[in-house]
């Protein structure tokens, strides 16, 4: 990894020991207490899952940590940090939808963030166009994304949360819109890439086998709290040896029961 | 696009035609109402005359047009940025418009006199609210998600401004700014109404008390092609800058 060219943007970043705490987390939306006291624990670099019935919180859960909002009670913090701002300066959100912007190439919308850092924009394309290479990407740099397929845009939608440079990447059913088969290549692919960039990701996702397949533990959500954890201890090997595995049956299975 | 074109074209071909054959049937006087070979004559007779008042106010349109659209960008940015002053201006400026602006010119002209400021003025006020209107909802009606998603990629208030507000809003302000190109050359001419001694509205002012009807029709038919210029150049920058907007009607 030594070519890899996302700097870190505050000191120490890059070998940061930031992991994220949720403490006894309300979040009242309406008359509805959306999370209702959760706690959570995720350690540096680790990949965790969050699962659960649609409305159950999920996506409250990563706007929360992102810092794009605050809990009515409880203590979220990352790293020790526990302000908002100091949150949004740590993480990186990938949303459901890819939102590319259409006015910008692939490469120009990977390397948004650079730009907001206040790199100009032939100095972020330079810094960016590598990892279009090394992720699969060659050739779809200057395209638009209308040009791109539905697997295409949210590769680089990832490959603009992880130039952020942040060390927690929250994704927000990245692969929820594709069909089958196209996200079971880019559940491998994501797979890959995290191995060679390694983060701390919180991934949501209604698909309890990505949840498996991509993360080291997986929390089931249900009524506002971790209703469930489930340590993913898988053999390694082809997607299908493992999907097919009696111990990932045995996981799935008791992911849905808590699920219910 | 010819296949766009073409149908209109010949509806209006067909309407000129029947308008030329009905007045020479009726042997209708030309200062009545003038055939359109009697209008094509007179842009040829008056070619001079036509030349120089079109110059005229050719200009006053086109800085007209642009003192609007700089002045109606700069308050909707200052708009957008400014809850207060947004909640305060917004109601005046849509009360504003049943003020029958191009009546102002008069009062334009005894402000500031014959030259083409008072013109500029008629022209700007006249196209000014549409571009402003299109332009602050525009600007407000970008995707919170993509703000959301800018928010933690470092995003500023000025760079998502710069970069998911306002290419975002283009295609509103270009809605605008169309239906603005259509409204300058009236503006041109009210103002031109309230005192001048050139342009399209004055060659109009001179040709009626002599009943010159054909060199009326022929400064109308001048005018028309200027609005429509002016609407085919920002459609044509529209397209330029705005490439990955796909309605252009």
């Amino acid at each position: 990894m030594s070519e890899l060219v996302i700097e870190a943007s505050a000191p120490g970043m890059a070998e940061s020991t930031v992991g994220v705490e949720l403490h006894g987390v309300v979040r009242v939306l309406g008359d509805r207490r959306v999370l209702d006291g959760l706690d959570l624990r995720v350690g540096r670099q680790e990949r965790v899952g969050i699962v659960g019935r649609s409305g159950v919180g999920k996506s409250t859960l990563l706007s929360l940590v992102a810092g794009l909002e605050e809990p009515d009670a409880g203590v979220v913090s990352i790293g020790g940090e526990t302000g908002a701002a100091a949150r949004l300066a740590r993480c990186a959100l990938m949303p459901q939808r890819d939102c590319l912007l259409p006015w910008r190439t692939a490469l120009d919308n990977a390397s948004l963030a650079l730009e907001n850092r206040g790199l100009s924009r032939r100095e972020a394309r330079r810094q960016a166009a590598p990892l279009f290479q090394r992720l699969g990407l060659a050739g779809a740099e200057l395209l638009s994304p209308a040009k791109l397929s539905g697997g295409m845009r949210q590769r680089v939608a990832f490959l603009r949360t992880l130039l952020a440079g942040k060390e927690v990447l929250l994704l927000d059913e990245p692969f929820g819109a594709l069909d089958a088969i196209t996200r079971a290549e880019l559940q491998e692919w994501l797979a890959g890439v995290l191995d060679a960039e390694p983060r701390t990701v919180l991934l949501v996702s209604h698909d309890v086998e990505e949840a498996l397949l991509l993360c080291e533990r997986v929390v089931v959500l249900a009524g506002g709290r971790v209703a469930a954890e489930i340590g993913v201890d898988l053999p390694r090997g082809s997607r299908r040896a493992v999907v097919t595995s009696p111990a990932f049956v045995e996981l799935r299975q008791r992911a849905l029961e808590v699920i219910g | 696009m010819i296949r766009r074109v073409w149908p209109p074209v010949v509806l209006l071909g067909a309407a000129v035609g029947v308008w030329q054959l009905v007045v020479d049937a009726e042997h209708v006087p030309d200062y009545l109402f003038p055939a359109p070979s009697a209008v094509a004559s007179s842009l040829g007779s008056d070619r001079v005359l036509l030349a120089q008042a079109t110059l005229v106010t050719v200009r006053e349109i086109v800085l007209g047009y642009l003192l609007a659209v700089g002045l109606a960008l700069a308050l909707a940015v200052l708009l957008h940025f400014s809850a207060a002053l947004r909640r305060a201006l917004l109601p005046i400026l849509v009360l504003s418009q049943t003020v029958p602006s191009v009546l102002l010119a008069p009062i334009l002209a005894i402000l500031l006199g014959y030259g083409i400021e008072p013109k500029l003025v008629v022209v700007a006020i006249v196209c000014f609210f549409p571009i402003v209107v299109n332009a602050v909802d525009g600007l407000r009606s970008a995707d919170p998600e993509l703000v959301r998603m800018m928010r933690t990629l470092d995003g500023t208030r000025v760079s998502i401004f710069r970069r998911v507000e306002l290419p975002g809003a283009l295609p509103a302000i270009f809605s605008g700014a169309r239906v603005a190109a259509t409204y300058a050359a009236v503006g041109a001419v009210f103002g031109e109404w309230a005192g001048s001694s050139a342009g399209l509205g004055f060659v109009i002012l001179q040709a009626q008390p002599a009943l010159a009807t054909a060199r009326i029709f022929a400064a109308v038919l001048i005018l028309s092609a200027l609005a429509l210029a002016l609407y085919g150049l920002v459609t044509l920058a529209e397209r330029l800058l705005v490439p990955w907007h796909a309605t252009h009607a």
